[in-house]
């Protein structure tokens, strides 16, 4: 096969169980999709194009968690044919919003939703793309953040590991000045524990934090929990504040039981 | 004539389109014996998992069914929690969220047009393969991509799952000035949008009327957005508090989404289609001159012309976005105070793709005890398989080749969502 120009790292997007959300930030970045397609070669991209090159690829952006038996055979095969695995959001690097299942009993769900449940294919559990493959980076975030995503393909295509802030949502108010919403409007407020991303955004809608980017390095989730609680949130609030987008990521998983009634 | 071979046309995977799906039309002795556009996207179970939450979190959550939509579900949720709760959201903060609306109809119809559907028509394999011969066509589609998305940004917070939609209103009211600066890119979109409608009369189009009832919103003196009776060519005009009364919903195996008929009707269309050809006379005179220049009737019937539909929906959302900002006076207060009350309420609101259907049942406490959200694509799931039989089976002199790309085409037209279709499913058991 020609290889034409000194040949072009191939890039490949993959969707496992989530949103469509964070690829579609790479259709998003509209001032920067041309450019970003000229220093590639899209090897796989369905959700932007019909041609699609065989393996192996340089880099494997993936999105989505494994929820289906078919899906944790499919991420083992991508990562045999991929150089580089970068995994792109809360799905992918936490199970997503879909591992609220992990809580429940998904087999009670089925017959509750589907006529006919036997044709549903889907494991008990929404699990990162890290539990299942050996992860090169991952990006965080529902969805994740276009500078992020373009910072990492920037970095990755010279060779460099990307960097990404370690800080919380809590600090970027302090940067950016914004009036805290716990301490002012007594409003519950996930910043002190979320990895930032976002800029803190939510706080600069006069809204607390609801984790989007999910848990810093070394959350004080307990510490937090007093704080929440003068906010007026009782535990079945504790938990469903911890349990969103990033439920399954530990400190947050471990956050949330703490404050989960036994059943009865 | 001699016996063809039998032969398959298989798509594994359909490329632009969001979410995972494929298609396969099998062909016997010169006929079309079966058709299916199989959805394998995995089940999210959204229904399931809403219940216990609270009502306030619908909007956040909901929105998460969808990346390409969630200002969408983020509308439907909540106009249905404020009709359940009997709380108005009207003046400057009614306008805000079609403005909203707007931005969103703006991004997701520039994509799909110009990105996902053009390609089709032009011959390229994507839009960045378009962009070596078309550059004007690309660059064009994502600035009028980008004002749609500054849009949602301003409004809703970010592009993708805005956080500043709450039941009630919003948390934060856009400056004024903030919204005025928005004007220039804006008056850039309504001409980019015009240029774009006028590439897409241009392309193509296969003769291929559908008669299929369409469904569409329709208010009294708007095109829909938030609100409106639900009406069809057929002749239904309801409330959307009985839409359940008219459609139904079913699991077939071979798909993890639900399909949707209408009571006595069978099948049905919602859409672009659908809302233009329902709602032509809502549209304001230029725009319907836009259209009528385009070649468009006061309706529209071919699926593959939904391109030119999406276009004129666009250029008016550009033009509504404007008139919403040139008459925007903030309200009082970001929102308005809505206390959870026991019941069940509804709303339907104009997704891109069409009708968006929520319901909710709450308990004294506000949190939800059950939750039945139908999405535009399992309502036209049926049709895009019919699509596909009539037109196969109407060129089954092309080879295989050019009847998959044909096929794809087809089920393209419809700018499924499959990642919408198969997260929503229906939970007709309370857990309490």
């Amino acid at each position: 096969m020609a290889r034409g120009k000194a040949a072009k790292p191939k890039l490949a997007v993959w969707k496992f169980a989530s949103c469509d959300g964070c690829q579609l930030s790479i259709l998003d970045c509209e001032d920067e999709l041309l450019a970003l397609a000229d220093a590639v070669q899209i090897a796989n991209f369905p959700e932007a194009s019909r041609a699609v090159a065989p393996g192996p690829y340089d880099l494997s952006l993936v999105e989505g968690s494994i929820t289906t038996p078919h899906d944790a055979e499919r991420i083992h095969e991508i990562r045999r044919s991929s150089k580089l695995l970068v995994t792109i959001g809360a799905c992918a690097t936490s199970g997503g919003l879909q591992a609220l299942r992990n809580f429940a009993d998904v087999e009670t769900w089925i017959p509750a939703v589907y006529a006919s449940p036997d044709a549903i294919q889907t494991l008990r559990t929404s699990t990162p793309i890290a539990n299942h493959v050996r992860v090169d980076f991952e990006l965080p975030g529902c969805p994740v953040s276009k500078e992020q995503l373009l910072g990492a393909l920037a970095a990755i295509l010279q060779g460099r590991r990307p960097v990404l802030p370690t800080h919380s949502v809590c600090l970027d108010c302090k940067r950016r000045g914004i009036v805290c919403v716990a301490v002012a409007a007594g409003l519950p407020c996930l910043g002190p524990v979320t990895l930032t991303g976002c800029g803190a955004l939510c706080p600069s809608y006069g809204r607390g934090c609801f984790g989007c980017f999910g848990p810093v390095r070394s959350p004080a989730s307990q510490a937090l929990v007093p704080v929440l609680e003068a906010a007026g949130l009782t535990d079945p609030d504790l938990v469903r504040l911890y349990r969103t987008f990033n439920a399954a990521a530990e400190p947050f998983r471990k956050a949330s039981e703490a404050h989960e009634r036994p059943p009865a | 004539m001699s016996a063809r071979p039998p032969r398959t046309i298989t798509v594994e995977a359909l490329a632009r389109v969001e979410g995972e799906g494929g298609l396969s039309v099998k062909i016997r002795k010169g006929q079309v014996t079966t058709v299916a556009l199989n959805i394998f996207e995995p089940p999210r179970f959204f229904e399931a998992f809403l219940r216990g939450r609270a009502f306030t979190e619908a909007p956040d959550l909901t929105a998460r069914i969808c990346g390409i939509c969630p200002v969408a579900y983020q509308m439907s949720s909540v106009h249905a929690m404020e009709s359940l709760c009997g709380a108005t959201v009207g003046g400057a903060l009614r306008g805000l969220r079609r403005l909203l609306y707007c931005g969103e109809w703006i991004e997701s119809h520039a994509l799909h047009v110009a990105l996902l559907h053009a390609p089709d028509f032009l011959g390229y394999e994507s839009a960045l393969h378009m962009a070596k011969d078309h550059p004007g066509v690309v660059t064009d589609a994502l600035r009028l991509k980008k004002a749609g998305n500054a849009l949602v940004a301003l409004v809703g917070g970010r592009e993708i799952h805005p956080v500043n939609v709450k039941v009630g209103g919003f948390w934060r009211l856009p400056p004024p000035e903030a919204l005025r600066a928005l004007v220039p890119s804006l008056e850039e979109a309504r001409e980019l949008a015009q240029g774009l409608l006028r590439l897409v009369a241009t392309f193509p189009f296969p003769e291929f009327d559908r008669d299929l009832p369409l469904v569409a919103l329709r208010h009294p003196d708007e095109y829909p957005m938030n609100e409106g009776q639900i009406v069809s060519t057929s002749g239904l005009d309801i409330p959307v508090s009985a839409y359940e009364n008219h459609f139904f919903e079913e699991h077939v195996p071979r798909s993890n989404a639900l399909h949707s008929t209408m009571k006595g009707q069978g099948h049905y269309l919602v859409g672009p289609l659908a809302r233009y050809s329902l709602n032509f006379d809502r549209l304001p005179p230029p725009v319907q001159d836009a259209a009528r220049a385009a070649g468009l009737g006061t309706t529209c019937r071919n699926p593959f012309k939904s391109i030119v539909v999406r276009a004129v929906e666009t250029l008016y959302a550009c033009d509504e976005a404007l008139r919403l900002i040139a008459r925007y006076e903030p309200p009082p207060s970001p929102s308005v105070p809505v206390a959870p009350v026991a019941g069940s309420g509804c709303a339907a609101t104009e997704a891109p793709r069409g009708l968006l259907y929520h319901r909710y049942r709450l308990d004294g406490e506000g949190l939800i005890r059950q939750a039945k959200i139908v999405p535009p694509t399992s309502q036209n799931q049926k049709a895009i398989e019919e699509d596909l039989a009539g037109f196969a089976a109407a060129h089954l002199d092309y080879d295989t080749k050019a009847l998959t790309l044909l096929c794809e085409q087809v089920v393209r037209n419809y700018d499924p969502c499959i990642s919408c279709a198969t997260h929503v499913v229906t939970v007709d058991r309370d857990d309490r």
